[in-house]
C-alpha cells in the first residue's frame, strides 16, 4: 500500500530485533484490522501522522473511519495492530492523548452541566479518590471560553443545541491538554458559528504544536482546514500532504465510481490552495 | 401511646425499613442513570439461593453465614450475566432474566429437597421480609436516643444497616467523580485510562452489599422498589447529580417512616385492629410519591410537559 | 416403583389421567410462551414480562375476594386468573405510560411497576390475612406454583387457554415476524404497528397469566425468556427461529412437570425453569451455528487467516511484523525462519498474496458497493470468491495500473 514508506521501511531483521514503533511519530498505527462478526470492517490499516500537523481522516460511509479511531484507542477489540503513542503502548499513553467521541455516544439527558463535562477532562490529572478543587473549576470555565460557551457553563447539558454540545465536547478534550487530539466527526451537524469555533481551536492547537487527526465527511473544506490527509475504505488507502495526496485518482480510489461534483469542486478548492 | 412501647417496637422498625431504603436507594441513583435499573432486580432474587446455600453449609441460620451465602450468589449472578452476555451475545435484559430466575429456580429446588423449608427459612420471608420483628427492650424513655450504652443494644440488624449505610455514602464520596464520568461516558473514561469495567464492578458490589444487607429485614421487593422509585422520583426533580442524590435519599428515608406509620396505624385510623405489610406499605409509599413526581413535578412532570408543548 | 420408572411413566403419560393433562398442558403451555417470548425478545422487550408477574399479585388477591364476596368460597381458578390479567394488564399500561409521558427509560419503568404492584399485593395479602378467610393458603401456591393437587378440569383449562395462545401466535406469524424486521412496513400494511405491539403484548400477558398456577409469579418470566435466548443459538432465520423457541419452551416444560410428578417435594416451577436453563447452557455451549465453541473455533480460525496474510503483505512490502502472533504463525507455517527471515516459500507466499490483494484492492474500486457486502472481502483468495471472468479482467486492468503507478513513483 502506498503507506509502505510511512512505516519507516525497516528491514525486517531489525524490525525482529526491537519490535517497536516509531518513537518519533506521535501517532502511528500499523496493521490495524478490526471485524465484527468476522467482517472486517477495517482492514490492515498503517498510518503515521505527522507531528504537529492537522490532518483529515475521509472515506465513504462504512469506510471505518470511527473504526479507526476507536480501534487504535483500544475502545473496541481489534483483532491485530500495533498502535504508538511517541513509541510507547497506548496504555501507558493515554495522558498524550484526548479523544472527542461523536454526539450522538452519550445520554444528553445526564444531570450534569456543561461545566462538569469539561471537567471531566482534568479527571485522571486529579487523580483517585480526589474532587476537583477551584483551580479545576477555574481551568475548565476557560476551555468553556475558549469554545465561546463561558455563559452556558451552568447548563444542563441536554439543553444545549447540537452544536453547543459539540463545543463543550472540544472544551473537554482542551482540558486534557494532551499531546495528540483525535476527533470523530466533530463537524457533523453544526451551526456556523460552531464550525467557526472548532476551526479556532483547530488552529490553536496547531499553534501549540499538537497533532491533530479529525474524521472529516466535508470533502469541500478539507483542503481549507486541513494540511494532510488520510483516505481510508475499509483500510487506508492512501495518504500524505494535502497538496499531493489529495488528487482526482486517491478519491477515486476511496470512493469509487465516477466523481461527483462535491469531490470536483473540493479538488477546485485544493488546486487554489496550492496556487 | 407511650413513648416506651414506641421505642421498643415501633422505632426500631422504623429505622430498619428507613436505613434500608436509604442504602439501596443511593446507589440506585448509579443503576438508574446507567440503565442497569433491573440489577437490583437480579439481584434480590438469587439472595435466596445464596441463604440456602449459607444455611446448608453451615447448618445454623446465623445471619452471618446465610449473608455470605447471599453474598457470594449475589456476585455470582452478576458474573453469569455478564458471561451470558458477552459470549452469547444476548441482550442485557433477556440475559438477566435467564440468569436470576434459573438461580432462584434453583434456590427453591433446593429448599423443598434439603428440607430446610421445614425449619424458618421459606420464600415468603425472603420475599417480604420481617420488617416488624425487631424490638429494642432496653429502651424505655426518649432520653435513651442519646445514650450511647443503651443505643448499643438496638437490634443487631438496624447497626448492620448503620454500617452498610456509612460504608455506601463513603463509596459514594469517595468514587463520585469516577461514579459520574462512567455512568456519562464509558468510553471517554477508558480513554482516560479510568476504566469503566473497574468503576461498573464496583458499583455493582456496593449494590449487592446493600441489597443483602436490607432484603434480611426488608424483603427482596421492598429492596427493589428503593434501588429504583427514589432514584426515580430526583431524576424528576432535578438536573444536578448532587441534588438529585440528596433528594433520592431524603425520598427513602421519609418512605421508610410514612411507609410504617400507614402500615401500623392506618388501618386502627379507619377503625379496623390490624395491621398491614410494612415492607409493602414502604415500597408503595415510595411508588406513590414517584406517581407525584411524575404528574406535577416542576419541569418534567407529565402536566407541566403538557404547559411547555402548548406553550 | 423407583423414581426412574416413575419418571419414564410420567413421559410416556402413563401416569395416571390427571399426571398427563397437566403434563400436556405444561407443553402447550411451554411451546405457546416460547413462541410469543420469541416476538418479544427480538423486540428488545423481553423484560416486559417481569413487570408483568409481578404485578398479578394484587389481582390474584382481588380476585379471591371477589369469589369470597360472589360464592363465599375464593378458590375459582377463573376469578383468580381473571384479576391477575386485570393488574398484570394495567400494570403493562403503566409501563408503556411512564416510558411515553416521563424521561426516564423503559428499565426503570419496569422495575417501578414491578416493585410497587407487587408490594401492592403483599399490603392486601396482609389485609386478607386479618381477615381469617379460610382458603387463602392456596394463594401462595401462586408465587412458586405448583401443580400438584391441581384439578384436572384446571389442567385443561390451562392447556384449552395455552392452546389458544399458540393457534394466535400461528395465525399472526406473518404480521409479527415483519413488526420485528421491518417495522415501517408492517405499519404500511393496515394492521398498524402500534396494534400488533399491544397484540403481542396481550399475548404476553396471557401467557404470564396461564403460567401462573404452574410456575409462579416468580418464575414465569423464565418461560418467556429462556427459551428464545437458547433458540437464538440454533439459527440467525426467524422462521426456525419462532419454531425452535416454543419447541424448547415445550420440551423443558414437559420434562419439568413430568419430573416434578414422580417424586414429592420436587417444585413444578423450579425444575422447569432448570431444565429450560440446562436446555439453554446446552446451546450456548455447544450449537454449531452461534454456540460458544464454534464461534472460539471459527475465531481462532479467522484470526489466523487475518494475522497470516498481513505478515505476508508486511514481508512483501519489507514492513516490519510487530505483533508476536503474528510471527509465531509465519513462523509455524515455514514462511519465516527463527530469526525472522522469510524463507523461498514465503517470498513466494507473500508475492502470491501481495498480488490478490492488489486484486482486491482494484476490484473495491471499480465495485464499491459489492465489495463493502462481501464478507470475504481480502480474506479469501480472490479466484475463490469472484467469477474467472471477473479475476481475469481486473487481471489485465491492474497491469496498466501497476505501470502508471510505476510512473508516478518515478516523476
Amino acid at each position: 500500500m502506498d503507506q509502505a514508506a510511512n512505516t519507516g521501511g525497516r528491514g525486517l531483521k531489525e524490525a525482529g530485533q526491537s519490535a517497536t514503533l516509531d518513537p518519533k511519530s506521535p501517532f502511528s498505527v500499523s496493521g490495524l484490522t478490526v471485524a465484527y462478526d468476522r467482517k472486517p470492517v477495517l482492514w490492515n490499516a498503517s498510518f503515521t501522522a505527522p507531528e504537529g500537523e492537522l490532518t483529515a481522516i475521509v472515506g465513504p460511509n462504512g469506510a471505518g473511519k470511527s473504526t479507526f479511531l476507536k480501534g487504535s484507542l483500544g475502545l473496541i477489540p481489534k483483532l491485530s495492530g500495533e498502535v504508538g503513542v511517541f513509541g510507547r503502548p497506548i496504555d501507558e499513553a493515554r495522558r498524550d492523548i484526548a479523544y472527542v467521541p461523536q454526539r450522538s455516544s452519550v445520554d444528553w439527558d445526564f444531570p450534569a452541566t456543561a461545566l462538569d463535562v469539561v471537567t471531566m477532562g482534568l479527571y485522571r490529572r486529579i487523580g483517585w479518590l480526589r474532587w476537583p478543587g477551584r483551580r479545576d473549576k477555574e481551568r475548565a470555565h476557560e476551555m468553556l471560553a475558549l469554545v465561546g460557551m463561558e455563559a452556558f457553563a451552568d447548563r444542563q447539558i441536554g439543553q444545549l443545541s447540537g452544536g453547543q454540545q459539540q463545543r463543550v465536547f472540544l472544551a473537554r478534550a482542551l482540558a486534557q491538554d494532551a499531546r495528540v487530539y483525535l476527533m470523530d466527526e466533530p463537524f457533523a451537524g453544526v451551526d456556523a458559528a460552531t464550525e467557526r469555533a472548532i476551526v479556532d481551536v483547530l488552529k490553536k492547537l496547531l499553534s501549540e504544536g499538537k497533532t491533530v487527526l479529525v474524521v472529516h465527511h466535508d470533502l469541500e473544506t478539507v483542503p481549507v482546514y486541513f494540511s494532510h490527509v488520510l483516505f481510508l475504505n475499509g483500510g487506508t488507502v492512501a495518504a500524505g500532504p494535502v497538496a499531493d495526496a489529495f488528487t482526482a485518482e486517491n478519491l477515486q480510489k476511496t470512493y469509487g465510481g465516477r466523481l461527483a461534483a462535491t469531490q470536483l469542486a473540493a479538488l477546485d478548492e485544493a488546486a487554489a490552495m496550492k496556487g | 401511646m407511650s413513648a416506651e412501647i414506641f421505642l421498643q417496637f415501633d422505632f426500631p422498625s422504623i429505622l430498619l425499613g428507613s436505613l434500608a431504603a436509604l442504602c439501596c436507594g443511593l446507589l440506585g441513583n448509579f443503576l438508574v442513570l446507567r440503565r442497569q435499573s433491573l440489577m437490583g432486580d437480579a439481584i434480590s432474587h438469587v439472595v435466596l439461593p445464596g441463604i440456602v446455600l449459607g444455611f446448608l453449609i453451615t447448618g445454623t441460620l446465623d445471619s452471618l453465614p446465610m449473608m455470605l451465602g447471599a453474598g457470594f450468589a449475589a456476585l455470582v449472578s452478576v458474573g453469569l450475566i455478564e458471561l451470558v452476555r458477552r459470549l452469547g451475545k444476548v441482550e442485557p435484559g433477556a440475559a438477566m432474566g435467564v440468569v436470576f430466575t434459573s438461580m432462584f429456580a434453583a434456590g427453591v429446588l433446593l429448599l423443598e429437597q434439603t428440607g430446610a423449608s421445614g425449619v424458618h427459612i421459606d420464600v415468603e420471608h425472603a420475599l417480604y421480609g420481617n420488617l416488624e420483628s425487631a424490638i429494642w427492650l432496653e429502651a424505655a424513655a426518649w432520653g435513651d436516643l442519646l445514650r450511647p450504652e443503651i443505643l448499643a443494644t438496638l437490634p443487631v440488624s438496624v447497626l448492620r444497616l448503620v454500617v452498610v449505610n456509612m460504608a455506601v455514602i463513603a463509596f459514594i464520596l469517595a468514587f463520585y467523580k469516577e461514579l459520574k464520568l462512567v455512568s456519562f461516558d464509558p468510553l471517554f473514561a477508558d480513554t482516560l485510562g479510568i476504566s469503566s469495567k473497574l468503576v461498573g464492578t464496583l458499583l455493582i458490589v456496593m449494590v449487592a452489599v446493600a441489597a443483602v444487607a436490607a432484603f434480611d429485614a426488608v424483603g427482596s421487593i421492598l429492596v427493589i422498589a428503593m434501588f429504583i422509585c427514589p432514584a426515580a422520583t430526583a431524576r424528576l426533580l432535578t438536573d444536578r447529580l448532587s441534588t438529585q442524590l440528596v433528594l433520592s435519599g431524603v425520598v427513602a428515608f421519609s418512605s421508610g417512616i410514612i411507609g410504617y406509620v400507614f402500615a401500623a396505624f392506618g388501618p386502627v385510623w379507619l377503625g379496623h385492629d390490624m395491621s398491614v405489610s410494612a415492607a409493602g406499605m414502604i415500597a408503595v409509599v415510595a411508588g406513590l410519591i414517584q406517581v407525584v413526581a411524575m404528574v406535577f413535578a416542576p419541569r418534567y412532570g407529565v402536566i407541566a410537559r403538557r404547559r411547555m408543548q402548548r406553550a | 416403583m423407583t423414581f426412574l420408572e416413575s419418571f419414564l411413566n410420567a413421559l410416556m403419560l402413563s401416569a395416571g389421567y390427571n399426571t398427563a393433562v397437566v403434563a400436556i398442558g405444561s407443553a402447550l403451555l411451554g411451546a405457546g410462551s416460547g413462541a410469543v417470548g420469541a416476538f418479544v425478545l427480538l423486540r428488545k422487550r423481553s423484560l416486559v414480562s417481569d413487570a408483568m408477574s409481578h404485578a398479578t399479585l394484587p389481582g390474584v388477591v382481588l380476585g379471591f375476594l371477589t369469589g369470597v364476596w360472589l360464592f363465599g368460597d375464593g378458590r375459582s381458578l377463573p376469578l383468580l386468573l381473571a384479576g391477575a390479567a386485570l393488574t398484570a394488564g394495567i400494570g403493562m399500561i403503566c409501563v408503556d405510560w411512564i416510558k411515553a409521558n416521563t424521561r426516564l427509560t423503559e428499565d426503570t419503568a419496569i422495575g417501578t411497576v414491578l416493585s410497587t404492584f407487587f408490594a401492592l399485593g403483599m399490603v392486601l395479602l396482609t389485609v386478607l390475612q386479618s381477615l381469617a378467610i379460610s382458603g387463602q393458603a392456596g394463594l401462595s401456591g401462586f408465587l412458586l406454583g405448583s401443580t400438584s393437587g391441581m384439578l384436572s378440569s384446571e389442567a385443561m383449562t390451562i392447556a384449552a387457554a395455552a392452546g389458544i395462545v399458540a393457534l394466535i401466535v400461528l395465525a399472526l406469524f406473518k404480521e409479527f415476524a415483519l413488526l420485528c424486521f421491518d417495522e415501517d412496513f408492517a405499519g404500511s400494511t393496515g394492521l398498524g404497528v402500534r396494534r400488533l405491539d399491544i397484540a403481542l403484548l396481550t399475548l404476553l400477558l396471557a401467557v404470564v397469566v396461564i403460567g401462573l398456577k404452574t410456575v409462579g409469579l416468580v418464575l414465569v418470566i423464565a418461560l418467556t425468556i429462556i427459551p428464545p435466548v437458547a433458540a437464538r443459538f440454533w439459527t440467525e432465520r426467524v422462521s426456525r427461529f419462532v419454531p425452535i423457541s416454543a419447541a424448547i419452551g415445550a420440551t423443558g416444560s414437559y420434562v419439568g412437570a413430568c419430573l416434578s410428578a414422580s417424586a414429592p417435594d420436587l417444585p413444578t416451577g423450579a425444575l422447569i425453569v432448570l431444565i429450560l436453563f440446562a436446555l439453554f447452557a446446552v446451546s450456548m455451549l455447544v450449537s454449531p451455528v452461534r454456540g460458544l465453541m464454534s464461534s472460539l473455533l471459527r475465531h481462532r480460525r479467522f484470526q489466523k487467516i487475518v494475522h497470516l496474510r498481513q505478515g505476508l503483505l508486511a514481508v512483501a512490502h519489507d514492513e516490519p511484523i510487530l505483533e508476536p502472533i503474528t510471527r509465531k504463525l509465519l513462523i509455524k507455517q515455514r514462511y519465516l525462519t527463527g530469526d525472522l527471515r522469510p524463507t523461498e516459500a514465503g517470498w513466494s507466499a507473500a508475492r502470491r498474496i501481495d498480488r490478490d490483494q492488489a486484486l482486491w484492492n482494484l476490484w473495491r474500486e471499480e465495485y464499491p458497493d459489492e465489495a463493502h457486502a462481501l464478507a470475504d472481502w481480502s480474506l479469501k483468495p480472490i479466484d475463490e470468491v469472484l467469477s474467472p471472468d471477473m479475476v481475469a479482467d481486473l487481471e489485465t486492468r491492474l497491469a496498466p495500473h501497476d505501470a502508471a503507478n510505476a510512473a508516478g513513483g518515478a516523476a
